[in-house]
């Protein structure tokens, strides 16, 4: 049942040679939807790019004519959002700021969970875990407000700890799923093994099951960087003004400016803000595919 | 594992790891359900009341016009999203199938989309979809006068644009699964479905497809999910409008809960998306863990 989803591998195959018409039409499909994918990166990158008349002037596919990095400068130092003008830089350092901490006490609660609920079987986890599973198919915005009016009731509403524990709470069950999964597969001699040793619940956690489970830990770090960067929602209600996340200020940057738009900027923020995972994703590759697929286990 | 040969000391130590994971379901996720579906039973306006108000702001709810056409947006959300996701990345899949050369780059460029923000996605077409500059004007220039991409502006087709930047933005996931659903069917079956005369397409509609049900179920919880919580692409590219054309029901929520303090409505409107949810996926859950079940037994 919690078989893991194989990767796609490219199995060793006869190669073939002939070009047929119905292999130049698999790769004209293959070609004209790369170009749907890459249009708008392309589009986002050349304007971002260009000069202010540049862009009203010149076509929209058109490279610049002399590439403006200092666009990309002036949005992250100098751009203003509302009053302030000190681009989007801020928002990065927020970002950087709440994804570190929150993937490492995350990844951490869903490993001990994952590990408690299938090396430590009892009655009550494993009705907690599966409580837990169905948590993961209510929508957010039911609730949304009880967490917002019990963190109030806290008194820690719109502060950093408030958005740190809402990426743990909404990160918990494919977490602990991907850990449970993780770990149900490990033969349980070894479990036996380590407690003949006389290693006690965290000695075996800290100093057997948590090094082994590295492969997890990887996917699991990729899922909740990419997760907690890219999130928009939650940073925008409870991470508070002064830790607004780089999406939210990035938003701010672009719809409430007045006046003139200034595309070339907004582009040059937007590239700038999805920089971070876009990195992690290209050099990440397959770690990345296979946190998918363990979100795709869920349910 | 009985739980009586378990000493004091380890099983002190077993609950308090699993207390992070109690808080969280117990009170996160249980409570704050619960607590929301109270709130939709009472007056509430800016502040939770204990009054008691029946079925009331379900029958307002429903009387809402903006309501009324969120649901309805999410309808055609639900076929241009989920079926356009589906059928894209199905083809894509099948397509990358073919002992494609470079397939590692076209499965790269399908999925890039998924590691960025709905931020950036909304941004990206919002910039493509702007009348003035974007597609449409450099389509026009390029001589193609009558080609029209000004979906952004118009209330009819508003809803369409949203939706296209969500497939764009979500294909990827969907062919990362079916392609390690196709991974996973047997090739010998093609072989002597060609003995027969059966055609390639064919061989994959009627042989293939029907192997891959559990892929396609998991594909669709996963649309459905993201679906019901469809807000940041929204608020970011449209703003829900023009109008009210592409106001969705995650946005009108949480549009009441801060903006228009009416929490009470918002609630009723949160616990019925709940109830939809879970009328949805119980039966697909159900059926695809049957299927798992006869799966791992069979062999």
């Amino acid at each position: 049942m919690n078989s893991t989803v194989s990767l796609p591998t490219q199995a060793v195959r006869p190669r073939r040679s002939a070009f047929t018409p119905a292999r130049l039409g698999v790769y004209a499909f293959l070609i004209s939807v790369s170009a749907f994918f890459l249009l708008p990166l392309y589009v986002m990158l050349v304007t971002s790019l260009k000069t202010g008349p540049e862009v009203r002037e010149a076509l929209l596919f058109a490279w610049p004519r002399i590439p403006q990095f200092g666009n990309w400068h002036e949005a992250w130092s100098t751009a203003c959002i509302s009053v302030a003008c000190d681009g989007i830089q801020g928002g990065f350092w927020n970002s950087v700021r709440l994804v570190i901490p929150a993937t490492i006490l995350s990844v951490f609660l869903g490993a001990l969970n994952g590990y408690a609920l299938s090396f430590w079987r009892s009655k009550w986890g494993d009705i907690l875990f599966g409580i837990l599973m169905l948590g993961a198919f209510v929508p957010f915005q039911v609730m949304i407000y009880p967490l917002v009016t019990w963190f109030r009731m806290g008194g820690f509403y719109n502060t950093y700890w408030s958005i740190l524990l809402v990426h743990c709470i909404f990160g918990m069950p494919v977490l602990t799923l991907l850990f449970r999964n993780y770990y149900v597969s490990v033969p349980h001699e070894l479990f036996m093994a380590a407690r003949i040793d006389g290693g006690g619940f965290w000695r075996i956690f800290l100093q057997l099951m948590l090094p082994m489970a590295t492969p997890m830990l990887i996917v699991a770090t990729i899922l909740q960087v990419t997760g907690i960067w890219n999130d928009y929602l939650f940073g925008l209600i409870f991470a508070g003004k002064d830790n607004y996340p780089m999406t939210v200020q990035l938003n701010n940057l672009v719809n409430t400016t007045f006046g003139e738009r200034r595309y070339h900027i907004d582009m040059a923020a937007t590239i700038l803000t999805s920089l971070v995972p876009l990195l992690i994703y290209f050099f990440s590759g397959r770690w990345f595919v296979r946190g998918i697929a363990a979100g795709a286990v869920k349910g | 594992m009985a739980r009586s040969s378990r000493p004091r000391r380890l099983h002190l130590a077993l609950n308090a790891a699993l207390l992070p994971l109690a808080i969280t379901t117990l009170l996160a996720y249980v409570g704050s359900v619960l607590w929301s579906i109270r709130i939709s039973f009472s007056n509430s306006k800016m502040l939770p009341k204990d009054d008691w108000a029946g079925f009331a702001q379900f029958e307002r709810l429903f009387e809402t016009e903006r309501w009324t056409v969120s649901l309805q947006h999410m309808g055609i959300l639900a076929v241009v999203y989920i079926g356009g996701v589906i059928v894209l990345g199905t083809l894509m899949a099948v397509f990358i199938d073919q002992r494609v050369k470079a397939e590692s780059w076209f499965r790269t460029i399908f999925l890039y989309p998924f590691a960025m923000s709905f931020v950036v996605t909304g941004l990206i077409w919002q910039w493509l979809f702007n009348p003035g500059l974007g597609l449409q004007h450099a389509f026009r220039e390029f001589g193609w006068t009558s080609f029209t991409f000004d979906w952004t502006t118009r209330q009819d087709l508003v809803i369409y644009a949203v939706g296209l930047a969500m497939v764009w933005q979500g294909s990827g996931t969907t062919m990362a699964i079916m392609l390690a659903a196709l991974r996973g069917v047997d090739e010998e079956q093609w072989k002597a479905a060609r003995l027969e005369g059966v055609s390639k397409p064919r061989y994959y509609w009627s042989i293939v497809m029907p192997q891959i049900g559990p892929a396609f179920a998991t594909s669709f919880v996963l649309l459905a999910v993201a679906l019901v919580r469809t807000f940041d692409v929204v608020a970011i590219m449209t703003h829900g409008g023009p109008g009210d054309a592409s106001e969705v029901p995650a946005k009108f929520i949480i549009d009441h809960l801060f903006e228009r303090n009416n929490i009470a409505l918002a609630s009723a409107a949160s616990v019925v998306m709940l109830i939809t949810v879970f009328t949805v996926l119980t039966p697909l859950l159900y059926w695809r863990s049957k299927v798992q079940a006869r799966l791992n037994t069979g062999h």
